[in-house]
């Protein structure tokens, strides 16, 4: 058992890095909505879907991507595909949040009423997309089977930390991952629209009466918190080759588990969450199996709680309320 | 416009009822409550309703499951969200634990009435289980715990060999005959309508006779303001314990009720997290914290898609659309219980408002009072 896991240790940090860089990511905007809005958006993990079908459908149908690109071609295109997902998914979130949300947001409506408004804006995606964007976009006939994506980035050997290969792939995720963070980060502490964020989330009443215009705030917020998601979104299928209409739902979860570690409302909590979770999720794997990474993964989530109540950051975009 | 003066409209009509039923003598009362259960028994079974009802399935089938097991879940989760405002976001954990243990027990040869309390028991210590390290969370951090645990149970029936991993357990044990129903007959489901229905009426007046009490009480307090309750001395702790107690048990008890349906088997697969969010679903769309309203609910979310059968695959598109714009016309559910409205209004509640809400003339509070 202890030869597996330091045989394995290494090969399931890698794995654990690059998995944990796409929890962070989708994590993002979980915490970015919860801090503004302390909301739950349960649709999120849809507008993560969103991405991964924007982004195959750049690769298939725009660009027709029959092998895969180096060097300087290969980052052009992912950049590309970054953008069209990006566009996708923060567009996407944008129009869930005036659909969905705004109208309970001026009625002064409950947060469990948000909830049910985010299931039900989930459940309308996925079938929206398993019935007639998939089918229509890609030309099959049922669209609720797994659609592969044609292999972007070359699977390259780059070089080996103790024993455990390290591809392109993971590189490029987790590199990708990690600018995009900080990008953000300096965006929300550093320019005027990101001090609106950060002042919306503390108080709002105050926030109102100093001038902040809320609509804009929440507006943005969807659409950076989507923005990453659809970064996530090409991640993910550079690395996993494949979406499907609910591809969402666990990598959702996993991500909202992961802003919860880190603390909720905590923009460096969903990085360290995120891989945090990856890890552990995959050292624990070594130990019992890959069956049971998912319950390992919300073992540690309670053990984490239960000594820390409000994360391993804690909550800082917000200040903890009631 | 419109639309709103029509609700306005009917909700001054649901006003005038409460008004009539909060005024009547207990004999009327007990009339209403007599005439509810002959109609139960004796009209919603038969042919003409299933007509109109149900064209497409079985009715007295889907009065049993979906519609009984998803009115005694919604039941049970209102216990936790209605009343003591925990929002729990993997009931349907403690429906699987309920079936389960019926199903590995009666393997064991016990007989069905002895699983069942045996799952009520086994439902019960795993909600104290549950509860006893995570309720000291707060709002949305209770909610992921409780997600994880839901999906902990289902991915541990999974994989666990001894339970019959993702084959499930078939052959699920049958109530012995009873007051002439016979529970063996496939072709038959009115046993089975009968037994949820005793088991309903029995989750309703345990329901309605806590709220009464002094824990009811205790959980309003909790659900409104959880600092002041604690402040004025109510031990919250417990009662949110009691709260998760009471509501697995009558989770599991729903398990027990449900019986792997028809073909008498479950499987891992039957109990997903989606399943969790539709029972929250009915809870909240009926009218968080108010029986009738909860019941009603429970019957619309379960019934719709039976009788839409013929929208096929849209059904559960247009579903999600109809949840959102329910909730933006009417955010308190389809019958919500007075006081809950007013919370809601206030803004407090459990769950509270969203932060970032725009101060209107329409979300200025109301006074809260005059009941």
């Amino acid at each position: 058992m202890l030869n597996d896991f330091i045989n394995q240790f290494w090969p399931s940090t890698v794995g654990g890095l690059t998995v944990g860089a796409i929890y962070a990511l989708i994590a993002l905007g979980y915490t970015m909505v919860y801090g503004v809005l302390r909301l739950i958006n349960f649709a999120h993990s849809e507008i993560f879907m969103i991405g991964t079908v924007a982004a195959l459908f750049t690769v298939t149908e725009i660009f027709t991507v029959t092998s895969p690109y180096t060097g300087f071609a290969m980052i052009g295109m992912l950049l590309l595909i970054m953008a069209v997902a990006m566009a996708a998914s923060g567009g996407a979130a944008v129009l869930l949040e005036v659909v969905a949300y705004r109208p309970l947001r001026k009625k002064g409506a409950s947060r469990l009423a948000a909830l049910i408004s985010a299931i039900g804006a989930s459940f309308f995606l996925q079938e929206l997309f398993a019935l007639q964007v998939i089918p229509n976009l890609f030309d099959r006939p049922e669209g609720r089977n797994q659609v592969g994506v044609p292999r972007i980035v070359e699977r390259d050997k780059l070089f080996e930390i103790f024993g455990a290969t390290v591809r392109l792939d993971h590189v490029i995720v987790i590199i990708a991952a990690v600018v995009m963070m900080v990008l953000l980060d300096q965006f929300v502490n550093r320019t005027k629209v990101g001090r609106g964020i950060r002042a919306t989330a503390q108080d709002p009443e105050t926030a109102v009466l100093m001038g902040v215009n809320i609509d804009t705030i929440v507006r943005t917020t969807f659409l950076l918190g989507g923005a990453m998601a659809g970064v996530a979104a090409v991640l993910y299928v550079v690395e996993f080759e494949l979406t499907v209409y609910n591809v969402g739902f666990v990598l959702g979860v996993k991500a909202f588990t992961a802003a919860v570690l880190g603390g909720i409302g905590n923009l460096r909590g969903a990085l360290l969450g995120g891989f945090a979770l990856g890890l552990i999720e995959n050292w624990g794997a070594i130990f019992f199996g890959s069956e049971w990474k998912d319950v390992i993964a919300f073992t540690v989530l309670v053990v984490i709680l239960m000594f820390r109540p409000t994360g391993i950051l804690g909550e800082s975009l917000q200040q903890a309320r009631a | 416009m419109n639309l709103k003066q029509t609700l306005s409209a009917r909700s001054g009509v649901s006003d005038r009822i409460r008004d009539w039923w909060a005024g009547a003598p207990m004999w009327t009362r007990w009339l209403v409550y007599l005439l509810l259960l002959l109609f139960v028994v004796f009209v919603l079974p038969t042919e003409g309703v299933a007509s109109i009802m149900s064209p497409q399935t079985d009715w007295i089938t889907t009065l049993w499951d979906p519609i009984g097991i998803y009115i005694l879940l919604a039941l049970g989760l209102n216990i936790v969200v209605g009343q003591a405002g925990l929002l729990d976001l993997g009931f349907v954990a403690f429906f699987a634990i309920g079936a389960y243990s019926v199903g590995v027990l009666g393997r064991e040869g016990w007989p069905f009435w002895g699983t069942v309390v045996a799952a009520l028991a086994i439902a019960a210590i795993s909600g104290i289980v549950l509860g006893a390290p995570t309720l000291r969370l707060r709002g949305d951090y209770l909610a992921i715990v409780t997600l994880g645990f839901g999906e902990i149970i289902r991915i541990v029936a999974r994989n666990t060999t001894y339970i019959g991993d993702s084959r499930g357990i078939s052959d699920l044990p049958r109530p012995p005959s009873m007051f002439g129903l016979d529970f063996n007959d496939v072709l038959d489901a009115s046993a089975f309508y009968y037994l949820i229905v005793a088991m309903i009426v029995l989750v309703i007046v345990i329901s309605v006779r806590l709220n009464k009490s002094r824990v009811g009480r205790a959980w309003a307090a909790i659900r409104e303001d959880e600092d002041a309750a604690e402040l004025m001395g109510v031990p919250t702790f417990k009662f949110k314990l009691l709260a998760f107690f009471v509501g697995a048990m009558v989770g599991g008890l729903a398990g027990t009720g449900q019986m792997g349906g028809v073909q008498g088997y479950i499987q891992p697969e039957n109990f997903p997290f989606i399943l969790s969010a539709t029972i929250l679903v009915c809870v909240v769309f009926g009218g968080s914290g108010n029986i009738p309203g909860v019941i009603l609910g429970a019957f619309i979310i379960a019934w719709l898609p039976e009788r839409f059968r013929f929208l096929d695959d849209y059904r559960y598109m247009l579903f999600g659309a109809v949840l959102v714009i329910m909730m933006i016309v009417r955010p308190e559910g389809l019958l919500p219980s007075r006081q809950r409205k007013a919370e809601m209004q206030e803004g407090t509640g459990g769950m509270g408002s969203m932060g970032a809400e725009v101060a209107t003339p329409t979300t200025a509070a109301p006074e809260v009072g005059g009941k």
